[in-house]
C-alpha cells in the first residue's frame, strides 16, 4: 500500500484532516513527508467515510494545505525492541536521541499494549526494599505494584525518586536482573538532566532506559511517552524475565497534554476541562503494572505527579488514587521544617503491603508496628490541634507524651539522609524504640505477648 | 444490501443508510467480528457501541446483525466462573489468546462439553408455566441448579429424557406450547441483560443480611432484598468492606462485579476466595461466587454492560429460590463509562458532563434488587451493595447524590477514620439505614428483645460524644466534669472495642449476632456501674485505674466466638470490682 495523498484539508492544533482517503483504519500510523524532505508521524484518531483525522506527534508547525504527502502504514504505532535498549536514551515517541544509532529490533510491539486478563495475573507478594524507613515500614512497595508519589511543585519528589532507584533491592535475592525504565513527560530540561546525572553518579545508568519528553517538546509525543516506556518495560519484564521499576514523571503534565489534545479535537469536557475518559486513559497506563503468570519478571510503577496548588482533590491525583494501589504523599509543612523525605504518613498508604510483609517476607512483627505507629501518629495530630488552641502547657500528660512522640517520630523515623540506606530490621527496631516513648497502655493495636516482648521504656531513652 | 462501517471514533462505530438493525440489538462488527450493540438509530446513521478495542477497524468493513438483543447465557456452570463484562469466560480466553486479551475472541460463555448429573423433575403430561422447574443438577457442592422454563413460555410436557449425564446444550425435555408449537428444552436459556426477569410479586422486606460486621449488623443493618451504597474516597476501604461482605454475609450466592477497578484486586478475590472456607457449609467460598471482572483497562463499553450482566445472572438464581448478594465495585466507574460513551455520541451533557439519564439508569439498576415470590412459588432475594467512588471525595457529586435517592442504606466511609486506621471506616454520624424498623421483628424474635434497646443506647453514647468533642476540640478534655469525661471514655470503648473490627483476626473477622449483643451488654454494664460510682463522687481517675476499660476493649480478641459464656465472668468481674470500689468510698 504505497498510495500517497497529496495535501491536507484542514489543520487544527496538533490535528490534521485529510479527505478522499481509501480505507484508512482506526488507530493506524501515517507518515507525512514535507516538501523540504523531513517526515513526521501521525496517528488516525477518527475516520468517517473517506475523511480521516490524524494527530501529528511532532506538531503541525510548518505544515500547509499543499506541502505534504501522506502515506498510511496499515499498522498501529509500534516500538522496536531488544535488550540493547538498556542504557539508551529515547525521545517521547521511542526514537533514540543519544546519537548512538538505531536499535536492531528483536521484535516490535504495539505501544498501546493489550488489556491484561485478570485471571493471568499473579497477585503481587514480594516486597521491594527501598531503604527508606517510612516507605518500607508504613507503605511497603510490593513488586508489581503501582504506587504513585503525590507531590507539589518545589517538593523533593525527584530526589526521593532517585534515592528509591539507587537503593531499591529485590528482597529475595533471586539473582534476577533488575532494571529501571524512566519516562519524563513535560519536565524541565535541568530536571531531566538531574536524573541522568544521578543515575550516572550512582553507576546505574547501564540498567536504565530513558524516555525524555521535555516541557517544550510536542504534546502529542507526551501522550506517547508513557506508552513507549511501558511497552519497553513489559518487553523486558515478560519476555526477558527482568524486574522492572518504571518511574513516570510528571503525570500532571501528561494529563494536561491529554486535555489540550482533547479540546483541539472538540470533545465535550468533564471536570476542570479534562476529557471524560481521563480515568480510562490513566488506567490504561497504570494497569500495565503487574506480575504475569508464566513469567518471573514484574513491572512496578512509581508515577510522580505534582498536585496543582497542593490539592489532592484535583482530578489528576484524585483519579490516580482510585486506580493505583495506594500513594506516597509529600507534605509542604514537613519540607519547610527541613525534614527529608517529607512523607506525610497519614494520607499515604500501600494497599498491597498486607500480603507482602510479615513472616517470610519482612519480619513477623511488621504489621503490628506499622499499625501502632499509624494509630499513635494520628493521635499526635489531635494533640497538636488542641495545643494550637489552648497552648502546649495546658495539655494533659498523655497529650504531652504524644507531642514528644510526634516530634521524635518525624526527626528520627521519617527523616533520613539522602545516602542513608536502612535495613528492614533497623527500621522496625527504630519503630519499637519510638513506641516505647509512650505509656504501654496507649499501645492498643498490638497484642500483649508481642508488646511485653518488645516494649521497654529504656529503648526510648536516647530520644529524651 | 451490505451494511458497512462508515465512521469510527473510539468504541463508537456508525453505519450509514441502513434499516436492518433494531435498537439494542447485538451485532458483530468488522472482519474480526467484534461484539457490539446498537445504541442509536436515525434515518441516516445507525450507531453501535463496540465492546472491544477498535484499533485496526476500517470504514467499509461489514457489520452483521444477529436479530437478538445482548443476552446472558443462563445454564449450569456459571458459579465459580469468572467472566468479563459481556459474559465471556476469562479463563477460556486465556487459553486462546494468552495473558493479554486479543480482539474478536468469541467463545461460548459456558463450557459446552462439561457433563452435569441431571435429574428431570417433570413427566409427560405435566402442564408447565413460565418459571416452573423441569430439571435439576448439582452445580457446585453448595448450589443445586434448577432449570426453569423461560418466563415467556408455557405448555404441556410431551417428552422427557431419562436422568443422567448431559451437556448444557443437550435436549432434556420437550413441551407443546398453547399455540401448538413444539419447543425443545435444554439446560440452557438466554435472557436479554437490560430487561429485568419477571417474578410473581414483591414481598415486604423483613430479614437482615447478616454480615458479621458489627457496625453494619448492629448500627446500620442491611436487609435481604435491600440496596446499600458505600461511598468513599480512595484508600477509605470500599473494596475491603466489599470483600468482607462477600466473604461473610449469609447470602446463598455472591455475584461480585469488578467494574472498572484494579486488576490485582480481582486476582486477590480469585486467590483468597479459593483458599477460604465458608464457615457455615465447610466448602470453598468460590463454590458460591460468580466473578465479573471488567477492569479499568478493559474496553469501556463492556464496563457499562458488566453491571447488567451481573444482575441478570443474579435474577436467574433468585428465580430458583436463592438469596443473592451483589457487590458492585464501583458504580462510579460504570457511570463514567456512560459519560464517556455519551460524550462520543455528542449528547447534551447535564451535571459534570454526565448524561441527563444518569439518575434513571441508576434507579433502573437499584430497583432490580428486592425480596420476591418467584414465578414457581419460591422465595428469593437480591441485595445490591454498590460502591461509589466520589470525585475528590466530595459526596455532593452527581453519582453519590443520585445513588442516595435510590438506596435506603448509606454507609459513608470517612477519610479521617481511615487515616487513623479505624476500619471499617464507616462514619456513624453521616451514615444511615432505613431498614432498622423493617427488621425490628426479626431481631426481637431471633436474637433478643434487648438487641435494639442496646443498639439505641450505644448510638446515644456516640451522639453524646460527638457533641462533647466539639467542646473538647476548643478547650481540652481536662476541664470537663467527671460524668462527661466518662462519656468520652465509654465512647472510646465503643469505638475501639466495638465499631472497629479487625478483618485479619481469626475471631474478629466475623462476629455472630449473639456475640455482638453480649459485647454491647458488657459495655453498657460497665457504663452503668461507672455512672453510679461517679454519682457518689468517686473520681474518674480511680475508675479508669481499675483497668476495666482496656479489658473490655480487648474482649473482641479475648473471647472466642465459640466461648460466649465467658461474658458472664467478665460481667461478674466488673460488678465486683465496682462494688469493692464503692465500699472503699462509703
Amino acid at each position: 500500500m504505497s498510495i500517497q495523498y497529496v495535501g491536507l484539508k484542514e489543520i487544527n492544533g496538533p490535528l490534521v484532516v485529510l479527505d478522499k482517503v481509501d480505507h484508512a483504519s482506526y488507530d493506524e500510523i501515517a507518515q507525512i513527508r514535507l516538501s523540504d524532505g523531513t517526515t513526521r508521524v501521525g496517528r488516525v484518531v477518527e475516520v468517517a467515510g473517506d475523511k480521516v483525522v490524524l494527530q501529528v506527534f511532532e506538531g503541525t508547525k510548518g505544515l500547509s494545505l499543499t506541502n505534504t504527502k501522506t502515506r498510511f502504514l496499515g499498522k498501529p504505532m509500534e516500538m522496536p525492541l531488544s535488550t540493547e535498549i538498556l542504557g539508551r536514551v529515547f525521545n517521547g515517541s521511542g526514537r533514540p536521541i543519544d546519537g548512538l544509532g538505531e536499535i536492531y529490533p528483536e521484535k516490535s510491539m504495539d505501544i498501546n499494549g493489550k488489556p491484561l486478563n485478570p485471571v493471568s495475573r499473579t497477585y503481587p507478594r514480594n516486597y521491594i526494599r527501598t531503604g527508606i524507613s517510612s516507605i518500607d515500614c508504613l507503605m511497603t512497595l510490593i513488586r508489581g505494584q503501582k504506587l504513585p508519589i503525590f507531590s507539589g511543585s518545589g517538593l523533593s519528589h525527584n530526589k526521593l525518586a532517585v534515592q528509591i532507584v539507587r537503593q531499591a533491592q529485590i528482597a529475595e535475592e533471586s539473582g534476577q536482573d533488575f532494571a529501571v525504565v524512566f519516562a519524563a513527560m513535560g519536565v524541565k530540561n535541568d530536571v531531566a538532566d538531574y536524573f541522568k546525572r544521578s543515575f550516572e553518579d550512582s553507576g546505574v545508568l547501564q540498567r536504565v532506559v530513558m524516555f525524555l519528553n521535555l516541557s517544550n517538546d510536542p504534546i502529542i509525543e507526551r501522550i506517547l511517552t508513557p506508552r513507549c516506556a511501558l511497552t519497553a518495560a513489559e518487553y523486558l519484564a515478560y519476555e526477558k524475565n527482568m524486574h522492572i521499576l518504571v518511574i513516570l514523571t510528571d503525570m500532571t503534565s501528561y494529563a494536561e497534554a491529554l486535555r489540550e489534545f482533547s479540546s483541539s479535537k472538540g470533545e465535550i469536557p468533564g471536570r476542570k476541562g479534562y476529557p471524560g475518559y481521563l480515568y480510562s486513559d490513566l488506567a490504561s497506563l497504570y494497569e500495565r503494572a503487574g506480575v504475569v503468570k508464566g513469567s518471573t519478571g514484574s513491572v512496578t510503577q512509581i508515577p510522580i505527579l505534582t498536585m496543582p496548588n497542593d490539592d489532592i482533590t484535583h482530578p489528576v491525583p484524585d483519579l490516580t488514587g482510585y486506580i493505583t494501589e495506594g500513594q506516597i504523599t509529600l507534605d509542604r509543612n514537613l519540607d519547610q521544617t527541613g525534614i527529608y523525605p517529607p512523607i506525610s504518613v497519614l494520607p499515604s498508604l500501600s494497599r498491597l503491603m498486607k500480603d507482602g510483609i510479615g513472616e517470610g517476607y519482612t519480619r513477623a512483627d511488621h504489621s503490628a508496628v506499622a499499625n501502632q505507629l499509624f494509630a499513635c501518629y494520628a493521635k499526635v495530630q489531635d494533640a497538636r490541634a488542641l495545643a494550637s488552641v489552648i497552648g502546649e502547657e495546658e495539655l494533659s500528660d498523655i497529650d504531652k507524651a504524644y507531642m514528644s512522640f510526634g516530634a521524635m517520630f518525624e526527626k528520627y523515623f521519617i527523616s533520613q539522609r539522602f545516602d542513608e540506606n536502612r535495613t528492614i530490621e533497623e527500621t522496625l527496631d527504630l519503630g519499637w524504640d519510638l513506641l516505647s516513648l509512650l505509656p504501654m497502655s496507649e499501645l492498643d493495636r498490638v497484642d500483649e505477648k508481642l508488646l511485653s516482648e518488645k516494649y521497654h521504656p529504656e529503648r526510648a531513652l536516647r530520644f529524651k | 444490501m451490505n451494511n458497512e462501517i462508515f465512521s469510527i471514533n473510539g468504541p463508537v462505530v456508525k453505519v450509514k443508510d441502513t434499516k436492518d438493525f433494531s435498537m439494542l440489538e447485538m451485532v458483530y462488527v468488522g472482519e474480526k467480528r467484534l461484539i457490539g450493540e446498537v445504541i442509536g438509530i436515525t434515518e441516516e446513521f445507525t450507531t453501535i457501541q463496540v465492546y472491544e478495542v477498535t484499533t485496526g477497524l476500517k470504514p467499509g468493513e461489514p457489520v452483521y446483525p444477529t436479530g437478538s438483543p445482548m443476552c446472558a447465557t443462563l445454564a449450569p456452570g456459571i458459579i465459580t466462573n469468572i467472566f468479563d463484562g459481556i459474559q465471556r469466560p476469562l479463563k477460556k480466553i486465556e487459553e486462546i489468546s494468552g495473558a493479554f486479551i486479543a480482539e474478536g475472541a468469541n467463545v461460548p460463555a459456558l463450557d459446552e462439553e462439561r457433563l452435569f448429573d441431571v435429574k428431570v423433575v417433570v413427566k409427560p403430561g405435566d402442564a408447565l408455566k413460565g418459571g416452573d422447574i423441569y430439571a435439576t443438577c448439582p452445580e457446585t457442592p453448595l448450589i443445586e441448579h434448577r432449570c426453569m422454563l423461560s418466563p415467556n413460555l408455557s405448555g404441556v410436557v410431551t417428552w422427557t429424557a431419562p436422568d443422567g449425564k448431559y451437556k448444557i446444550t443437550d435436549k432434556v425435555a420437550e413441551i407443546k406450547t398453547d399455540d401448538g408449537k413444539t419447543v425443545e428444552l435444554t439446560l440452557m436459556q438466554k435472557w436479554p441483560i437490560r430487561q429485568p426477569r419477571p417474578s410473581k410479586e414483591r414481598l415486604p422486606i423483613s430479614r437482615p443480611l447478616i454480615t458479621g460486621q458489627r457496625v453494619i449488623d448492629t448500627i446500620l443493618p442491611i436487609a435481604k432484598g435491600g440496596a446499600a451504597a458505600i461511598p468513599g474516597g480512595f484508600g477509605t476501604g470500599k473494596t475491603m468492606t466489599q470483600h468482607q461482605l462477600a466473604k461473610w454475609c449469609d447470602a446463598d450466592i455472591i455475584v461480585y462485579i469488578g467494574c472498572g477497578e484494579r486488576g490485582n484486586e480481582m486476582t486477590q478475590v480469585l486467590e483468597e476466595f479459593s483458599e477460604l472456607i465458608d464457615p457455615k457449609s465447610g466448602n470453598h467460598l468460590t463454590d458460591r461466587t460468580v466473578l465479573i471482572a471488567n477492569t479499568s483497562n478493559m474496553p469501556v463499553a463492556a464496563r457499562e454492560a458488566s453491571i447488567y450482566t451481573g444482575i441478570t445472572l443474579a435474577e436467574y438464581y433468585r428465580d430458583m429460590g436463592y438469596h443473592i448478594a451483589i457487590m458492585a465495585d464501583s458504580t462510579s466507574r460504570w457511570a463514567e463509562a456512560l459519560r464517556e460513551i455519551s460524550g462520543r455520541l455528542e449528547e447534551m451533557p447535564a451535571e459534570e458532563g454526565f448524561p441527563a439519564y444518569l439518575p434513571s439508569r441508576l434507579s433502573e439498576f437499584y430497583e432490580r434488587a428486592g425480596y420476591v415470590e418467584t414465578l414457581n412459588g419460591k422465595e428469593g432475594s437480591i441485595t445490591i451493595i454498590g460502591a461509589v467512588s466520589p470525585q475528590g471525595s466530595d459526596f455532593s457529586e452527581p453519582v453519590t447524590q443520585n445513588t442516595k435517592r435510590f438506596v435506603r442504606c448509606f454507609w459513608a466511609l470517612d477519610k479521617a477514620l481511615a487515616y487513623a486506621r479505624h476500619y471499617p471506616a464507616i462514619n456513624w454520624t453521616m451514615s444511615y439505614s432505613e431498614y432498622t424498623d423493617d427488621l425490628a421483628d426479626f431481631y426481637n424474635k431471633n436474637v433478643s428483645e434487648d438487641f435494639l434497646l442496646c443498639r439505641q443506647e450505644i448510638s446515644n453514647i456516640l451522639i453524646e460524644e460527638n457533641k462533647l468533642m466539639e467542646i473538647v476540640k476548643l478547650i481540652g478534655a481536662d476541664v470537663l466534669p467527671d460524668d462527661q469525661k466518662l462519656v468520652i471514655e465509654i465512647a472510646r470503648v465503643v469505638r475501639v472495642g466495638f465499631l472497629q473490627q479487625n478483618a485479619y483476626h481469626k475471631d474478629d473477622t466475623y462476629v455472630p449476632l449473639e456475640k455482638q449483643l453480649y459485647m454491647m451488654q458488657l459495655i453498657l454494664n460497665l457504663y452503668k456501674n461507672a455512672k453510679n460510682a461517679i454519682a457518689i463522687g468517686i473520681p474518674i481517675s480511680e475508675i479508669t485505674a481499675l483497668g476495666l476499660f482496656e479489658k473490655v476493649i480487648k474482649v473482641k480478641y479475648d473471647i472466642p466466638n465459640d466461648k460466649l459464656d465467658m461474658f458472664n465472668e467478665y460481667n461478674a468481674e466488673i460488678n465486683s470490682a465496682f462494688s469493692e470500689l464503692m465500699q472503699r468510698h462509703s
